[in-house]
């Protein structure tokens, strides 16, 4: 059960990857950015439901340590924070460059090679 | 809530699976700008559908207020940004080479995945960790204003931060 969510998670990390690499616009970068940042997600969601926390491990279940499980879920709601705050950067930016020099294409922005 | 058989997880489980990888592979290969931003929204629904799964309902929940309500509604208004929107996803010189590398990366975690040796909780989950995941969102929010406080405010100041950074780049000069 573990195993194929952390593959799922995997995949689509690995498309993410292969999208910000391969694609030409900028926009389509973001967006592989996104399934990337998702891609943490659940194996994080994953990995709290279903692998034991370390503080269990050593004291066994208990009430004070019950709520430990949930801390790849707190991580969770930290990536989906940061990837809100890199969106609205990214397309800031994106806005920018447009107005700057009239184009979304990611080869077309060599200024630093001139 | 009423418990769902095991027969219907597993399938909601490969559907959603199915759904989230397929879509995904459409947003890298379209090339129409806005289906790849739809299809984007598809992938990130159904993977708020497997954190319901995951006993993870605030999360999903999350998912489905941030990125289909708000970021795909930027991602949207920045395809607009685009000339060309129905070509405009077109592939760069280097695609090949990042075809095999992201082959590679995915067969190398893959192999580390199977390999390793996880510590799972048993099947029927202990009676103090089966009542956090009764109650996920309450215990979920304890935990953010008492152990996680410090990095729950400074993920506030980061959202402002972006704010303030986003309006400051996009105004006219």
């Amino acid at each position: 059960m573990l195993e194929r969510l952390l593959i799922l998670s995997a995949i689509v990390f690995c498309i993410g990857m292969y999208g910000v690499l391969s694609r030409r616009n900028i926009i389509a970068m973001l967006m592989s950015i996104e399934l990337m940042f998702n891609a943490v997600n659940i194996a994080l969601v994953a990995i709290s439901r279903y692998v034991t926390p370390a503080a269990v491990r050593a004291a066994g279940p208990t009430e004070a340590n019950a709520a430990s499980v949930l801390t790849g879920q707190t991580l969770a709601a930290f990536v989906i924070v940061v990837a809100a705050a890199e969106v609205a950067l990214g397309l800031a930016l994106l806005i920018t460059l447009v107005r700057q020099r009239d184009t979304v294409d990611i080869t077309q922005v060599n200024l630093l090679r001139r | 809530m009423q418990p769902v058989d095991n027969a219907f997880q597993e399938f909601l489980f490969w559907l959603l699976a199915a759904v989230t990888v397929g879509c995904a592979v459409l947003v890298v290969v379209v090339r129409d700008m806005f289906r790849a931003a739809l299809l984007l929204i598809a992938s990130l629904m159904s993977v708020a559908g497997i954190f319901v799964l995951l006993n993870a309902e605030f999360l999903a929940v999350v998912q489905v207020a941030i990125y289909a309500g708000a970021i795909a509604i930027l991602v949207v208004f920045a395809v607009m940004l685009t000339r060309d929107v129905p070509e405009a996803n077109r592939s760069s010189p280097i695609a090949p080479a990042a075809f095999t590398m992201a082959a590679v990366l995915l067969g190398a975690l893959i192999y580390s995945i199977m390999q390793a040796e996880w510590d799972l909780l048993p099947e029927d989950v202990p009676a103090p960790l089966a009542a956090v995941f009764v109650d996920t969102p309450a215990r979920l929010g304890t935990m953010l204003l008492n152990e996680y406080v410090l990095a729950f405010e400074i993920a506030g100041v980061l959202l402002f931060a972006a704010v303030i950074g986003a309006l400051a780049l996009v105004r006219e000069r």
